[in-house]
């Protein structure tokens, strides 16, 4: 008798596996980040647009923000942005850019032709504090407390869903 | 005939060479410190790619990891520190061979789980078997 159920077994566990797989199948190559919950990197970097202007991790606390990493050679960058646009001007939270591995030329020429939402853009020519946040595939958003502290990433495009039940939520805390 | 076979194959060989040697010419002190590198970074994966290691990739953002692995490297710092370096930004992901630890057991515990759980059918089925066999001779 339960020789006979075995298959049966092992056919519904299959469907569940497969059901699971498919569900995650999205949200498979996302990673979670081990700064959550830690201090964001320090770093001192030159604002787009302004390079003889620079901006410290210290600069940046006393209010939560989203710091966005894009640059002009992304194209979900260009997909994400009127949804980070939105965000910015409901005044929800402070939205500053991190220009990721671009040319500043490139980079205002992006903001002219689409917008600039951001208060400003933090110019990372080289990559290297992207290495220091854990960025492997631009758009990624990191929302940051007032204290500096990581509490939220998203990887891949910035969606209204995401602000709604992950951003927002926090922000009001 | 021959002769041109060989000269052929000298080429692809020739070529070949050059493709590995073609990405970041990096000066190591000592073959140690080298045969190291190249260990290191076959054992780290590309976030960009997933399922690529380091030494092979050729995304942006493996180069820059691989700079900063002979950075760290030029610098005296051991393996232990490179790869800590790494799992701090990216999490345990980057290693192929992720410590073992809390978050990881499944991982590492699953094939043998998997082994027993395929041994012990095989065994039943075996026995199942030897059984009715049994049976049927005795009927016989």
């Amino acid at each position: 008798m339960i020789g006979r159920l075995v298959p049966v077994i092992i056919f519904l566990a299959l469907g569940v596996l497969l059901a699971v797989g498919l569900k995650i199948a999205d949200h498979k190559t996302e990673i979670p980040s081990p700064l959550i919950g830690k201090k964001m990197p320090e770093f001192t970097l030159p604002v787009l647009g302004k390079e003889d202007v620079t901006v410290s991790t210290e600069d940046l606390l006393g209010a939560p923000f989203l710091l966005n990493v894009w640059a002009s050679w992304c194209p979900t960058c260009r997909y994400e942005h009127p949804v980070i646009t939105d965000l910015a001007k409901s005044g929800a939270v402070r939205v500053i850019g991190l220009n990721y591995r671009d040319e500043a030329t490139d980079a205002q020429q992006w903001l002219r032709r689409f917008g600039d939402p951001y208060e400003f853009s933090l110019a990372d020519v080289s990559g290297r504090i992207g290495i220091d946040f854990g960025v492997y595939a631009a758009p990624e958003s990191f929302l940051v407390d007032a204290e500096g502290n990581v509490v939220f990433k998203q990887i891949g495009a910035m969606t209204h869903e995401v602000i709604e039940q992950e951003i927002l939520p926090r922000v009001r805390q | 005939m021959i002769k041109q076979w060989i000269k052929l194959a000298a080429i692809l060989v020739a070529l070949s060479v050059m493709s590995v040697s073609a990405k970041e010419p990096l000066v190591f002190d000592t073959p140690e410190q080298e045969a190291r590198y190249q260990k290191l970074t076959v054992e780290l994966r590309c976030m960009v790619c997933q399922n690529q290691n380091l030494a092979d990739s050729d995304a942006p953002l493996a180069q820059d990891l691989r700079k900063e692995i002979y950075d760290m490297m030029i610098a005296g710092r051991d393996d232990e520190y490179i790869k800590t370096f790494l799992v701090d930004r990216y999490g345990d992901f980057v290693l192929y061979r992720p410590e073992l630890k809390g978050n990881t057991l499944a991982l590492w515990l699953m094939p043998g789980v998997l082994l027993a759980i395929g041994a012990i059918a095989l065994g039943f089925t075996v026995r199942n078997r030897n059984r009715k066999l049994a049976a049927q001779r005795q009927e016989g």
